[in-house]
């Protein structure tokens, strides 16, 4: 078991280091600075509605929240460290409280949708409504619908005149995505993670074993909305400029639908859903033919009519076919918007 | 003495002002939610497309006007078939194959909604379009009063009455209230639920034409127009609970008072984000809705 | 004197207008095997909901080991060490049969321990051959000795069992009632229950409900031989 573990992580750690160092050669560093971050993003909400069985549909709110902590602390200290820090605790103490409300009070899986995109849009309205200069936090002007530019972006820490940009900051991105996946793995390898998984699969029973279903689904949260803050971060510093877009319903949306794309209730799929479709995004905006929202719909109605279980599953069928491995049998997606999707 | 009336005629007028809105503000809660409500009610499936069917029954008035229809012809009943018609194609192509599926059924809804602003961007360009009110204003005392949102009030009012008339006193209303209730009864009597779900779905997507072509006027049509109306039409379904008509009628008097309070007191933003707070607060005390508490067993 | 491990005081449950459950009060001691039977509707499994923590009661008290639970969590009351199986087989059917016996017994023990609980409870059931088979893909025999599994991993003081033997064959009807005579040596055990058979065989006390309340309480034997209990429950089974 232990040696698995091992040999889990090591394959990780290998297999990262390829891409990382291998992407490159193939796509703009700029660009993949996005992807690693919109990666990211999909990895936080992967992880609470793929294990989890979570479905947020506002996990863009953690995002935005994430990106604006960074910016605001980063004109109020002049430095990116702290800010760094904060992008990360503000969402998840929001999670940690938003969370607690939802998970308490009981609510099914729609009402937790119907809360979490209502949310979002709280905060979208809210932000957009802050353009005039008494909407101030310490030293930053929140902007509305314009934003604000001209935060510093990541330095090194300690030092705020070394700046981290351009493929530096791809290499720091890759890296801390790369971590962010082996904590992930580690999260779902722990007593934490295996419950959490038990509590997708049947809350009732978890619960009638003792376990608190509520604070565990509160705390998981929590931790996906960290993940989505740095994710935040990451974009700010790339930006250089964040706007209320980040908590838009769109964006919320697109994120659902790179985990559907990637396929739900596995860690790579949905980076890879979000890789594969930011890119196809920035694609066709470079035309203007077909619009990009269009585009995204289409893909969207198709998987969860065709390949409800993403993409994922049927790349591990492929290169299990290659290897000439014996395949494990194929894990019925549990998570709960395919419930019956086994049928 | 004569200054002192005065002030009291302006009183007066001020709260028949305040008065209309608040009406107002509930009209159109009823109307953006009454489509989403019957395909939620009836089918458990919550379209999350539903603002853009609004969007598009817009869009229908405003070609159909440009083609020299008469603008209450276009409202009433160009929008309403033309988005029904719509809806019912969606249904057999895409919803029909979700029944049950409800995380998936609403997904595909979203799909669909960013395919529709995606079409509406390429159609009809990311302008606004705008239509303009067929009904002058008028004046109560020194206010000025918009006609047209008389209009929507009586439209609102005649809606919740043909809904409660039809479910009451129709054969199919009754097998609407059956199905609602037990789905499985509905087929026990000899109803096909497949063909139930197609007109409910047809209704409920004619209901949101309806209300997209008659809030039109007062609004700029843009393609992402939608999202301004989900997420109000979303919580007031939630809200409002089983009971078709009276949770529509209650969710939309709660909300609607609430956002023109706050509108009043302090400023428009602040009226619709008390509004969504208090639908976040009415969730968290009656979880499954106002009329499990109240109003049980009526429509 | 053995002590007294679940006791209820005037439990009630009414829902809307009908009274589900009306005024019970039960009393069991340590080890003790106790059947509740009734015909449907008579109460038996809201009551049981009540015990566990599913359900509130309207009013009355239940006490576990001394200690009130009345409206405490599902989760709370099993924590005290209480292990409930539900009528419906309910098992987290996406994860394998040593996962589910893990979890139920990490509740208690650290990881390690836990594995090591969850490889003793499946060999005493005879599961090691579908260890790793996923539950979703089990048959029902199978899946509710797996719900048996996660109940024992717990190492329980009170056991709360809603038709352990609904849907079983009358080989695995046996081999419940075995495990189930061997759970008394640690722990006391409720179980609600309609085959008469099994019951029978389990030979323990016996609590009758009838239209939410107790008809009456005494041996399996004495009560099956009693006229009132044969006209309300064994009379309509004829």
């Amino acid at each position: 078991m232990v040696g698995a573990a091992h040999k889990d992580f090591a394959l990780i750690v290998i297999l990262g280091v390829v891409l990382i160092l291998g992407l490159p050669l193939m796509v703009d560093t700029h660009v993949l600075t996005l992807l690693i971050a919109y990666g990211m993003l999909a990895l936080s909400l992967g992880l609470i509605w793929g294990f989890g069985g979570v479905l947020c549909f506002g996990q863009a709110a953690f995002f935005g929240l994430g990106a604006y902590t960074f910016a605001v602390a980063g004109i109020n200290f002049n430095e990116s460290t702290l800010p760094l820090i904060l992008a990360v605790l503000v969402p998840a103490g929001f999670a940690l409280v938003l969370g607690a409300l939802m998970f308490y009070g009981r609510l099914g899986d729609v009402y937790l949708a119907v809360i979490t995109l209502v949310v979002s849009l709280i905060l979208f309205r809210w932000i957009n409504s802050t353009a005039g200069p008494d909407y101030t936090i310490g030293a930053a002007r929140l902007g509305g619908f314009n934003g604000i530019p001209g935060f510093p972006i990541l330095n090194v820490p300690g030092r705020p005149d070394l700046m981290i940009w351009g493929e530096t900051l791809y290499f720091v991105a890759a890296v801390s995505l790369l971590i962010v996946f082996l904590l992930v793995t580690w999260l779902l390898r722990s007593s934490f993670g295996r419950i959490a998984v038990g509590i997708r699969e049947n809350e009732e029973r978890v619960s009638l074993l003792g376990f608190d279903i509520r604070a565990r689904k509160t705390v998981l949260f929590a931790i996906g909305a960290a993940i989505a803050g740095l994710a935040g971060a990451f974009y700010a510093t790339w930006a250089e400029v964040v706007t209320p877009t980040l908590f838009s319903l769109q964006q919320s949306a697109e994120i659902i639908i790179w985990c559907i794309v990637g396929g739900l209730g596995t860690r790579f799929g949905p980076i890879l859903g979000a890789g594969v479709l930011a890119y196809l995004k920035f694609a066709l905006g470079q035309q203007n033919m077909i619009d990009n929202m269009f585009v995204l719909g289409l893909v969207l109605v198709l998987f969860v009519l065709f390949l409800p279980r993403g993409l994922a599953p049927e790349l591990a069928r492929g290169w299990h076919w290659i290897t000439g491995a014996r395949r494990k049998p194929t894990r019925r997606n549990h998570a709960p918007r395919a419930e019956v999707s086994n049928g | 003495m004569v200054r002192c009336c005065l002030k009291e005629a302006k009183r007066m007028d001020l709260a028949v002002v305040i008065l209309v809105e608040v009406l107002y503000a509930i009209a159109w809660l009823v109307l953006v939610s009454a489509g989403l409500a019957v395909v939620f009610g009836m089918m458990k499936v919550i379209n999350l497309a539903h603002g853009e069917f609004m969007v598009l029954g817009g869009y229908a008035t405003i070609t159909a006007v440009g083609l020299g229809v008469n603008i209450f012809v276009a409202m009433l009943i160009v929008a309403p078939l033309v988005v029904g018609l719509f809806g019912l194609i969606v249904e057999r192509l895409v919803f029909r194959h979700l029944y049950g599926r409800m995380i998936d059924t609403m997904l595909a809804s979203w799909g669909l909604s960013l395919m529709m602003i995606g079409a509406f961007k390429m159609i009809f360009g990311n302008t606004t379009t705008g239509v303009s009110g067929p009904i002058p204003g008028f004046t109560v005392g020194n206010y000025q009063i918009n006609g047209y949102n008389f209009f929507i009030i009586v439209v609102a009012l005649l809606l919740l009455v043909a809904m409660l008339a039809v479910l009451r006193g129709t054969r199919a209303g009754l097998v609407a209230r059956g199905a609602m209730q037990r789905p499985d009864m509905a087929s026990a009597m000899g109803h096909s639920p497949d063909r139930i779900y197609m007109l409910t779905f047809a209704i409920g997507s004619a209901l949101s034409g309806l209300a997209g072509a008659v809030l039109a006027p007062l609004i700029g049509l843009v393609p992402t127009a939608g999202a301004g109306f989900i997420a109000k039409a979303f919580i007031t379904v939630i809200a409002g609970g089983p009971s078709l008509v009276a949770g529509l009628a209650s969710a939309s008097g709660v909300f609607g008072l609430v956002n023109q309070f706050f509108s009043f007191l302090v400023s428009p933003v602040v009226g619709e984000v008390a509004l969504l707070v208090a639908a976040v607060a009415l969730l968290r005390l009656l979880p499954r809705g106002i009329t499990t508490r109240f109003f049980r067993g009526r429509l | 004197m053995a002590e007294t491990v679940l006791e209820t005081e005037g439990l009630t449950m009414r829902f809307g207008g009908v009274v589900a459950v009306d005024n019970v009060s039960l009393k069991l001691k340590a080890r003790e095997l106790r059947c509740l039977i009734g015909p449907n509707g008579a109460g038996k499994s809201t009551c049981f909901k009540c015990l566990c923590g599913l359900l509130t009661p309207t009013e009355g008290r239940v006490f576990l080991r001394g200690e009130e639970t009345t409206g405490w969590e599902p989760h709370q009351i099993a924590s005290l060490g209480v292990g409930i199986k539900m009528q419906v087989s309910s098992v987290m059917d996406g994860l394998s049969v040593h996962e589910n016996i893990w979890m139920a017994a990490r509740r208690f023990n650290d990881t390690d321990a836990a594995r090591r609980k969850a490889d003793e409870v499946i060999e005493r059931l005879a599961l090691g051959a579908i260890t790793r088979a996923e539950l979703g893909r089990l048959a029902h025999g199978e899946r509710q000795r797996v719900e048996l599994g996660i109940v024992l991993a717990a190492d329980p003081w009170l056991v709360l069992l809603d038709e352990p033997a609904a849907g079983m064959t009358g080989e695995e009807v046996e081999r419940m009632g075995d495990v189930i005579r061997e759970m008394t040596s640690t722990a006391a055990v409720v179980i609600v229950e309609h085959d008469m058979q099994f019951i029978r065989s389990l030979a323990s006390t016996v609590t009758v409900f009838h239209r939410g309340r107790v008809l009456m309480e005494d041996h399996v034997d004495r009560v099956m031989a009693d006229p009132v209990v044969r006209d309300v429950y064994l009379g309509k089974q004829a």
